[in-house]
């Protein structure tokens, strides 16, 4: 033997930077990442289709209009009233329409008006018919409104000097909480949409049957490291269009500046969002390799992933309700369990401005990625790579052997 | 200057060997898949596994590639016994044959190329060249999906020998091909041989190995009750006489065994069949001729492969090997 053996395969970098070559221009050039590009819009359409169905069943529900079943004058006084002293005290005062005098109960019964509640009576001794709720809510404008219709008080707005600020430590801390959850949720719907990539992409491998073809040739890290990061690239380029294109929206409508300003300032959030996002996709993908690796077929890959879905929105859930309790148990929980960690530290990243926490919890996940991916090799070597069992089909076959005659091997 | 030619002094050396495997055991969820196999592959030899469906070839060659690691038992593979660690000098062609169905011919070898050190665009350049050279040079451009099975089968073939390896192991090469192509994969396999490389293939279809390979292994129900050459497992079952004679008595029905079947055919025509003596053929000869048994006509033939094969693994093993055969065809 003449060339050194030592030195004969590929490294698991070198071996999976060619896994991630290829997974990388075939995905791209796929119709999962149309999916994936036209994913975002999906939640952005549902949400504001559910939000103004939304607002239209609330105006529906919530009427602020009040029938004014009182003698013309009286009604007149009234509107006169409300006209004055509206502008400002906007929301607190009703709209008042007259309608003929008669039984507030019947015209409360009027389907056709919907009114909240009647107010009859005269504004000196005004009385207001309607469902306790709406009493409730309006017995007090009512009133102001019927002393100063009466004449009994007139309402004098002192004139209020106003200085006003940017932001207070109360809001402040509303708005970086604010910032956190919108995190959150977009690093959840992009990981959402990535483990659907990524188990196509196994289900594939295994339907095309090329899997025996790269174990044989290369470890099967790099095999899961290459797979795992050429989706990651991918997932980059789709980010970047997105990003470019929600900035360019920002820049153009100019509600750029009103976004809340996390505590570690824009640069350094976006960067660590960039981080958490790849640790978070790493780790999930792995877990769905790990999947295939206990699989045998393709059903079974798409089974047993249905835990894993719903583990993910376990995740974000704790992630998310670990914001309410910042430095508490929960949200330590919540940053070092895995899964959870990129979504409870990214949060963090929102709303704390220390910065060790970041460097710790990233190296963290870099390492749960790595035994992710050792585990789900092994287990694949383990579980996958085998032709059946013999003696059943020997059995079956009614075989009979016959003690060895003899063998070259000395 | 020697005036004593070099072959005449050189010293016999032992054949190196490309394999070397002694005790290979592998259980699946506690079933014995592979019970104690022993191989040893010459370099430069065509080496068959010889076996039906379920008796443990591809689960043995998976462990001597290192795909997967033996639960008992040693393998070598140049002196490596880290065999997945020396996969640049090896070619591989599983049973379930695998591609990228949107990739090019031409990329597809120079993929497979590349996952053994092959940098791309050599792959390329090497991928349309087997290409041309095995008279597919037309689906250069043609994506995977659109090829035959046999052309597929064709092109992970290529892929499988783009990095030019030194052993070459091929899992039921022939299934899945016509008569043609594998006339076509046999020519590939001498000529793989021819330039040094070792080539080990496993198969259910015997005439493929006796034809073929200087050694096989006979594997049944995971266990190898044999390894060697073709030569000494036919030579372990012994010729078949067929003998006509003008008499039925004589001195020289000494020299036929006590088992020899007697057939007469015709007046004055009486047919044996009977296994060649221990004492050879021209003993026999010489008793038929000093015996005057009146020979007509003598055939002696030599065992095959086949004869072999159930003489070793059984008949039991022998049907299997020709349900696997039909099955294959089914």
């Amino acid at each position: 033997m003449s060339e050194p053996l030592a030195s004969s395969r590929l490294g698991t970098l070198q071996a999976a930077w060619v896994v991630a070559r290829r997974d990388f221009v075939a995905v791209l050039f796929s119709r999962a990442f149309l999916f994936f590009m036209l994913g975002p819009l999906f939640p952005v359409a549902v949400g504001g289709l559910a939000g103004n169905i939304g607002g239209q069943v609330e105006r529906t529900a919530h009427s602020n209009t009040l029938a004014l079943a009182m003698a013309p004058a009286d009604a007149a006084a009234m509107i006169a009233a409300a006209g004055a002293t509206g502008p400002r005290l906007a929301a607190s005062i009703p709209n008042f329409a007259a309608v003929p005098a008669g039984d507030p109960r019947v015209i409360l019964a009027d389907r056709g008006k919907g009114y909240a509640a009647v107010v009859s009576g005269t504004p000196a001794a005004p009385r207001l018919t309607g469902p306790q709720a709406e009493i409730d809510r309006w017995s007090g404008a009512v009133g102001l409104l019927a002393a100063q219709a009466a004449g009994t008080s007139r309402i004098a707005f002192a004139p209020v000097a106003v200085s006003p600020v940017e932001q207070t430590t109360a809001t402040a801390r509303t708005d970086r909480i604010r910032t956190a959850q919108a995190a959150q949720l977009l690093l959840f719907l992009l990981t959402m949409l990535l483990a659907g990539m990524v188990l196509s992409n196994l289900v594939e491998e295994k339907a095309n049957k090329i899997i025996e073809v790269l174990a044989a040739a290369i470890p099967m890290d790099a095999v899961f490291l290459g797979k795992l990061f050429a989706m990651l690239g991918v997932s980059f380029v789709g980010i970047a269009v997105w990003g470019a294109a929600a900035g360019v929206f920002l820049l153009a409508s100019g509600s750029g500046a009103s976004l809340p300003v996390p505590a570690l300032g824009w640069p350094l959030f976006a960067a660590l969002g960039v981080a958490y996002f790849a640790m978070a996709y790493l780790l999930l993908g792995a877990l769905f390799l790990s999947i295939g690796a206990l699989a045998s077929t393709v059903r079974e890959v798409q089974t047993l992933s249905m835990p894993v879905t719903m583990l993910q929105l376990l995740v974000f859930f704790l992630a998310a309700y670990a914001l309410g309790s910042p430095g508490g148990a929960i949200e330590l929980a919540a940053a070092v369990f895995p899964l959870s960690s990129p979504f409870a530290m990214l949060a963090r990243a929102a709303v704390s401005d220390a910065l060790w926490p970041h460097a710790l919890a990233l190296a963290w996940q870099a390492l749960c990625v790595l035994v992710l991916v050792r585990t789900g090799a092994l287990l694949f070597r383990a579980r996958v790579m085998k032709s059946g069992p013999a003696r059943d089909r020997a059995r079956r076959k009614g075989f009979r052997i016959r003690r060895p005659v003899d063998t070259a091997v000395s | 200057m020697s005036a004593v030619p070099s072959s005449t002094v050189a010293m016999p050396q032992a054949r190196a060997m490309a394999i070397e495997a002694k005790g290979l055991v592998k259980r699946f969820d506690g079933i014995l898949a592979v019970d104690g196999v022993d191989i040893a592959v010459p370099e430069g030899a065509i080496y068959g596994v010889l076996g039906p469906n379920g008796a443990g070839k591809t689960t043995t060659l998976r462990m001597l590639l290192g795909i997967i690691d033996p639960d008992e038992g040693v393998r070598r593979v140049f002196g490596h016994d880290r065999p997945h660690e020396i996969a640049r000098l090896v070619g591989y062609l599983p049973e379930e044959r695998g591609l990228y169905p949107a990739m090019k011919c031409d990329e597809a070898i120079a993929f497979m190329g590349a996952l053994r050190g092959l940098p791309l665009a050599e792959g390329r350049a090497r991928g349309r060249e087997l290409l041309e050279r095995h008279g597919m040079g037309h689906a250069v451009d043609r994506q995977i999906r659109q090829l035959s099975k046999g052309m597929a089968q064709t092109v992970q073939l290529l892929g499988t020998l783009v990095h030019q390896p030194r052993l070459v192991v091929l899992d039921e090469p022939f299934s899945g091909l016509d008569a043609i192509n594998q006339g076509k994969l046999e020519l590939l396999i001498r000529d793989l041989a021819a330039d040094g490389a070792t080539v080990i293939f496993s198969t259910h279809v015997i005439h493929h190995a006796e034809r073929l390979c200087d050694d096989v292994a006979i594997i049944a129900g995971g266990k190898v009750p044999y390894a060697g050459s073709v030569d000494t497992a036919r030579d372990r079952i012994p010729a078949q006489v067929r003998l006509e004679t003008a008499r039925v008595e004589g001195r020289w029905r000494a020299a036929l065994p006590a088992d020899a079947r007697h057939d007469a055919k015709a007046a004055g025509s009486h047919f044996w069949y009977f296994a060649l003596p221990e004492t050879g053929t021209e003993a026999l000869l010489r008793a038929l001729i000093e015996g005057e048994a009146g020979v007509l006509s003598l055939s002696i033939e030599r065992a095959g492969l086949h004869d072999a094969f159930v003489a070793i693994a059984g008949e039991a093993a022998a049907r299997a090997l020709e349900d696997t055969k039909e099955e294959t065809r089914g």
